[in-house]
């Protein structure tokens, strides 16, 4: 159980995707303007990584890495190492999950699909979502860490981008200098941010 | 008086509209409002009219930080008073001991020897304040000298006015920092911390950061070596170290046979010393009295809030208690019990003079709660389960700050969805 909330733990703090990583930055500097919005997507990040990251860790494990494929019983499958179909495989994942997800929002939750607009099958592309994946199958994690891993990934970012998220909305009454107005001051508040979540670095589990 | 208001109103026109030194107005306007009261007055009648106005209250916390600029002063001295005479016994040739400490202690230590100081004698009063004021006020004048400078660049530009609120932050700042801290860096970090964390966002009431911790978490993780260990807290007088409770209790980690008595003991150090004030430590920050001083003034004239003092006392104290409670035989840290926490380091400082700040905390009641418990909690983890810092409060702080929006954002949906509940029934 601590090994599980050690890694729980380290993915939303220590090594935030986000903030400690910087990864999946398009959508998280694009979709940050307004709490409710950026709440919902992170939701949808959470729920992805969740689902994402643990499929591709059986894919990984049981076809691509090398001798994975022992349990054909074929002498010749089990010598391949398929590694270098790995990225289009985990993004092929990645999509079908996206696409899934968006079909599920748009028939129970309109609302919410209709805010996330184009960012929703962005998703797909988002480098934070392929990075969890790729951090997964780098540490060589065993299904159930993986699943830890991706939901406590997930929950990190949504937890940067929901803070993020207020931070501008507060920021509605700055004065920000014409030339830094939108996103120039926007990864100023990021850099700030990842200042304070520098709190975590160093910590080890 | 008569001859300044005189002389004052006579230059004005120069920095009206059309005059020739129009763009210096925020200069003129803030000298002018420095010395008397704006003359500007609300004419609408919907107005509150309270004698409370931002100036007011920004002298008032430099006013309840005064307690802890004397001790600034004072402790400043005094450690760097009985490391001289410390260094001066052991030695065996006192002539020779004396003119190598002045020697050491540069600039300071001839200006000190000029005025007929005798380091041998030991901490005296007098020369603890005057030889404290020598660390405080170079930094403190430079603090104020470039802050300012950015204040007014930014004013004159933007044509904003010079807002009072850059007092406290040039008042807190040099409180957080080592005695030997250099000077360059200094400068270096309230440039930082006055344009990045404050004048980015439009000057004061705007930005989402401290801009005194912003600044000093900076000169933290820019030059480490100058800002945390055991060399930096007193004079830079050679082989003299002035290690923390926090420094020892976190470089005694490792080692199971190290307990938390063995360290108070060869740090020489009760937790009577640590609430008064005298123990080694960034400038401001090592008295707890001084602070309560402080806490008291900001809570009876309405300026901090005590929710957020209360919050982050039931933060830290609660989580202290809990830790304290865990055996743990490769963390030394989990040792110290939890009024030692709140006695050493920072923790009091933050407490009752940064986090409160109005504008980077949060603004409900309820949600001032929580961001105190926030800071309070993260504070001990940082100190306790964190190994590469020693001291927690500054980058806790900030990490409320950055929370505390969302944190005003759900209390008030709440507060919404009550009401419209309410309402419905």
């Amino acid at each position: 159980m601590e090994h599980y909330l050690s890694i729980f733990v380290k993915a939303v703090f220590i090594e935030n995707l986000a903030l400690a990583f910087f990864l999946g930055m398009c959508t998280f500097l694009a979709v940050s303007k307004n709490v409710r919005t950026a709440f919902g997507l992170g939701i949808a990040v959470v729920v992805i990584q969740t689902i994402t990251v643990p499929v591709n860790n059986l894919i990984y494990q049981y076809l691509l890495a090398p001798g994975a494929l022992q349990w054909t019983g074929s002498e010749l499958l089990a010598e391949q190492d398929l590694t270098f179909v790995g990225l289009i495989s985990y993004i092929g994942v990645i999509a079908a999950m996206v696409q899934i997800l968006e079909m599920t929002l748009d028939r129970f939750f309109p609302p919410l699909y209709n805010a996330l607009g184009i960012f929703l099958p962005l998703i797909t592309v988002n480098c934070a979502i392929l990075g969890g994946t790729l951090i997964m199958v780098e540490r060589g994690m065993t299904f159930d860490d993986s699943l830890v891993f991706g939901f406590g990934s997930g929950v990190g970012w949504a937890m940067a981008i929901v803070a993020l998220a207020g931070i501008r909305e507060k920021m509605k009454y700055s004065d920000v200098p014409d030339g830094l107005r939108g996103l120039g001051i926007t990864f100023i508040v990021v850099g700030l941010m990842s200042l304070a979540f520098q709190a975590f670095s160093g910590i080890k589990l | 008086m008569k001859f300044l208001r005189k002389k004052l109103d006579q230059i004005e026109p120069l920095f009206l509209e059309g005059g020739r030194l129009q763009r210096l107005y925020p200069v003129y306007e803030a000298i002018d409002t420095f010395l008397y009261t704006p003359g500007k007055v609300t004419r609408g009648a919907s107005h509150v009219r309270d004698g409370m106005d931002l100036k007011r209250m920004m002298i008032f916390v430099v006013i309840a930080l005064a307690p802890c600029i004397f001790m600034a002063l004072w402790n400043t001295g005094y450690q760097a008073n009985r490391a001289a005479a410390s260094v001066i016994a052991d030695s065996p040739d006192t002539a020779d001991a004396v003119r190598t400490l002045i020697e050491e202690l540069g600039w300071r230590g001839s200006l000190l020897q000029a005025l007929g100081w005798n380091p041998a004698a030991g901490p005296q009063f007098l020369w603890n304040l005057l030889h404290g004021a020598l660390y405080f006020v170079p930094v403190f004048l430079v603090t104020n000298l470039v802050g300012g400078l950015w204040e007014m660049i930014f004013a004159c530009v933007r044509g904003h006015d010079i807002n009072e609120g850059f007092l406290v932050t040039g008042m807190l700042f040099p409180l957080t920092l080592p005695p030997t801290i250099p000077l360059w860096q200094v400068a270096l970090g309230i440039s930082f911390g006055v344009v990045i964390g404050k004048e980015v966002f439009g000057g004061t009431g705007r930005n989402f950061l401290n801009p005194a911790l912003t600044a000093r978490a900076f000169l933290y993780f820019a030059y480490p070596a100058q800002i945390i260990g055991d060399r930096v807290w007193t004079a830079s007088v050679d082989a003299w170290t002035s290690p923390t409770l926090l420094t020892t209790m976190g470089s005694v980690r490792h080692i199971t046979d190290t307990t938390y008595a063995d360290v108070l003991s060869s740090l020489n150090l009760t937790a009577q010393d640590a609430f008064m004030g005298w123990i080694p430590g960034s400038m401001g920050e090592t008295s707890t009295l001084a602070c309560l001083l402080g806490a008291v003034f900001l809570i009876v004239t309405g300026i901090g809030s005590w929710r957020i003092m209360a919050g982050v006392l039931v933060g830290a104290v609660g989580l202290a208690t809990i830790l304290h409670g865990i055996p743990s035989d490769t963390n030394a840290v989990f040792q110290i019990p939890p009024h030692m926490h709140l006695l050493t380091g920072g923790l009091a400082f933050g407490l009752v003079f940064m986090a409160t700040d109005p504008v980077s905390a949060a603004m409900t009641d309820t949600g001032r709660w929580i961001y105190g418990i926030l800071i309070g909690a993260m504070t001990i983890v940082i100190r306790v389960i964190n190994p590469a810092f020693p001291e927690g409060i500054m980058l806790a702080i900030l990490f409320g700050n950055v929370f505390a929006p969302v944190i005003d954002w759900v209390v008030k949906e709440q507060n919404i969805r009550r009401r419209a509940l309410r309402n419905a029934a």
